[in-house]
């Protein structure tokens, strides 16, 4: 590179990104200022509660919000040099499901129910290879079924979404979203609905496909368990907004925001008693009609007190967390880095 | 699939044999409850003792109930003698015996009507499914505008005017004011154009009625299905719009309205009663109408019959449709 070139972007760089929804009761501000990228090979682990704006992002990613929707979609997503925001709906619907995929929340109800799984998945090959036919894109379809771990793929190809169980489901799902082998994949919490034994069956499938194809994964969750697993990257949602971002190495060790504490002390473990594992974040996730003013999470902080009124009145922006932390993590709270790191040490870290 | 079919068939008939068996216990059993006699009701009631006694002996008036209803039963699959002393009268299979009042045999008089009543169901029903489906889809691909708006007001109306009213009006206009030619039913094999002609205005009367709730129904489902996680991913392939709505909206949006149309098409087949009274054709439903107002029992369990065997085949194929349709009928 010769000096004075400017930077390369990122393979997939998210600025500002903003989806609002118009409503009969008023605009849903699903998700606000978010911003983050991510490199070819890499995972990125989004984390969040229900109703904290995940879905929402990967499905503006895609550029699903276009078609039918009372969504408005504002920022930038630069993915390997296009700008897809301002992008036409051609250009857009053709990276779809192309260059890049996404595996759904609940397999079941994301198949169609009365086209085979097999013609489903060719379908989605053909879509993005016009010229091949049938026969090869039958071949390609039962190649990939045998690819994700469905025994006897070509039997199986002539059967419905109902005849699967969930497990093979959503092995096909994951069959259908590489079948062009696209180079970045979103797999929006793609184990929820699954067994625990079968969740690690997929998670692993999804690794070594990753492995293989060497794609950059976006892993939506709110299993912290599953991101502490697959991820590199991690970025916490709350309220449609990115609260703190990190590696997930510094994420894990040294969290920084309060909401990220309630996550890790909600976390299963197995050295605990099953009463004791679960202790969900106290409170109700926000209205996203009805922000509260200032830090969206002052409703549930045990610290929003501690800042003066500043919890309440300004709105925390995501910057640098400081002192004792990696570099480019960031955290979007108004605790001073020191009062955190001994919040965090004292009071949270014993509970764990 | 073929023991399922086997299984359906019999049931099929089992269900005629008890509707036919209801049918016939209401209408015969029912003037014996009110004290009139059905001899009287074909010979007349100045008819001297003797004639009557005659009648009632020569049609079986005298037997119990289950005897006459084996005997109906017997004429419709191997036609029956009626004997009174030396006056016998055949009546070849399938027997439904004779009009109290023309004394015509009321087998041929409904075969006859039947072409009426076939013709003016299945040329309606054209109509509806194609006009209600369309303006349903695109309702519902333009929901909440004019467009929609105004769609569903019109299919509120039709769905709430009576066929007599939307009849007569559909009459004054096209036949008194713009000179269209008076309904009436030429057979299709004597001449199509006149046929058609003839039929066009009883279809649009009839077609109206449905199309609105074919409309509301179509819209519904589409809806419904435009709104499913499959329909997302769908697009999620990047497959273009008119693929995603076309095949895959379309498929599960009209697979319910199978069920509705052949149940609908299949009650219409009994008579289209209404319709026909306004337009003075002369199908199943103008003889069932005419059969009540002149207490012709005969006629009135002939129109029964064929109308209750139409429903029975109606269901029996949609079931089976269906199955072909829904995979997950077919091998749930
Ligand atoms: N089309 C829409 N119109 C209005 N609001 C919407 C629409 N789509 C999503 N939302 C709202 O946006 C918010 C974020 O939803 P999203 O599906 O992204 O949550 P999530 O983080 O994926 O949650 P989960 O873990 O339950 O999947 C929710 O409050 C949801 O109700
Ligand atoms: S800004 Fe205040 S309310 Fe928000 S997380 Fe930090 S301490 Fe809690
Ligand atoms: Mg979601």
């Amino acid at each position: 590179m010769s000096i004075g070139a400017p930077t390369p972007r990122p393979f997939l760089e998210v600025k500002d990104l903003t989806v609002r929804f118009e409503t009969d009761d008023g605009i849903v501000q699903a998700v606000t200022g978010s911003t983050f990228s991510l490199e070819k090979g890499k995972t990125l682990g989004i984390v969040g509660e229900s109703g904290s704006g995940k879905s929402v992002t990967s499905l503006a990613l895609l550029g699903l919000h276009r078609t039918r929707s009372n969504a408005k979609v504002a920022g930038e997503i630069w993915f390997d040099d296009d700008e897809l925001v301002t992008a036409t709906d051609e250009k857009v619907r053709l990276l779809r499901g192309g260059k890049m995929s996404m595996i759904f929340q609940d397999p079941l109800s994301a198949m169609h129910p009365y086209f085979t799984v097999g013609s489903q998945i060719v379908e989605a090959y053909r879509v993005h290879h016009p010229g091949v036919t049938k026969k090869v894109a039958r071949e390609r379809a039962i190649d990939m079924l045998a690819r994700v771990g469905i025994p006897q793929p070509d039997r199986r190809f002539h059967d419905y979404a109902h005849q699967f169980s969930g497990g093979m489901r959503q092995r096909a799902m994951i069959a259908m979203a590489l079948v062009n082998d696209p180079a970045l994949l979103i797999a929006d919490e793609p184990t929820t609905a699954l067994d625990v034994t079968v969740q690690a069956q997929i998670l692993d499938l999804i690794r070594d496909l990753q492995e293989e194809f060497g794609s950059a994964v976006i892993m939506i969750t709110h299993d912290l368990g599953v991101v502490a697993e697959l991820a590199d990257d991690v970025l916490v949602m709350y309220g449609g907004k990115v609260v703190e971002k990190g590696s997930a190495l510094d994420v894990f060790r040294t969290p920084q925001h309060p909401y990220t504490w309630g996550l890790l002390g909600s976390m299963p473990r197995l050295d605990r008693d099953v009463r004791e594992r679960l202790i969900p974040v106290k409170g109700s996730p926000p209205s996203l009609i009805n922000l509260p003013d200032g830090c969206a999470f002052n409703p549930r902080c045990p610290y929003a007190g501690r800042n003066g009124n500043r919890s309440f009145t300004d709105v925390p922006v995501l910057r640098e967390a400081g002192v004792g932390t990696g570099a480019g993590h960031l955290v979007a709270c108004h605790l001073p880095a020191e009062d955190r790191k001994t919040i965090f040490q004292q009071d949270v870290l014993p509970n764990l | 699939m073929l023991a399922y079919l086997i299984r359906r068939l019999i049931n099929a008939v089992l269900t005629l044999i008890v509707v036919t068996f209801v049918t016939f216990c209401v209408f015969f059993l029912v003037p014996k409850a009110t004290g009139s006699d059905p001899a009287l009701l074909y010979v007349g009631k100045q008819a001297d003792p003797a004639a009557i006694a005659g009648i009632r002996e020569k049609f079986g008036f005298n037997d119990p109930v289950i005897v006459q209803y084996g005997k109906f039963l017997k004429g419709l699959v191997f036609g029956r003698d009626y004997v009174s002393g030396a006056d016998i009268t055949h009546c070849s299979a399938p027997c439904l015996g004779y009009s109290f009042k023309t004394s015509q045999e009321v087998w041929p008089l409904l075969i006859d009507a039947l072409p009426v009543t076939v013709s003016l169901a299945i040329g309606a029903a054209v109509l509806w499914v194609l006009m209600g489906v369309s303006f349903g889809v695109i309702s519902a691909l333009r929901r909440g505008t004019i467009w929609d708006r105004s769609v569903m007001t019109v299919a509120l109306a039709g769905v709430s005017l009576p066929i007599y009213f939307t009849g007569l009006l559909s009459l004054s206009i096209f036949v008194y004011w713009l000179g269209f030619p008076n309904p009436s039913f030429t057979p299709f094999f004597d001449n199509p154009w006149h046929w058609f002609t003839g039929l066009i205005l009883p279809w649009i009367t009839l077609a109206f009625l449905f199309a609105a709730t074919y409309a509301r129904l179509t819209r519904a489902n589409m809806l419904e299905t435009l709104g499913e996680d499959y329909i997302r991913t769908a697009r999620a392939k990047g497959l273009r719009e008119r693929a995603v709505i076309g095949k895959h909206g379309l498929r599960s949006g009209l697979t319910p309205l199978v069920t509705v149309f052949g149940l609908d098409l299949g009650a219409l087949l009994g008579g289209a009663v209404l319709t026909e009274a306004v337009y003075n054709l002369r199908g199943l439903g103008y003889y069932a109408l005419n059969g009540i107002r002149q207490s012709d029992l005969p006629v009135i369990l002939g129109v029964t019959l064929f109308a209750a065997t139409f429903i029975v085949i109606a269901n029996l194929i949609v079931d089976l449709l269906y199955g072909v349709i829904d995979p997950r009928v077919r091998l749930g």
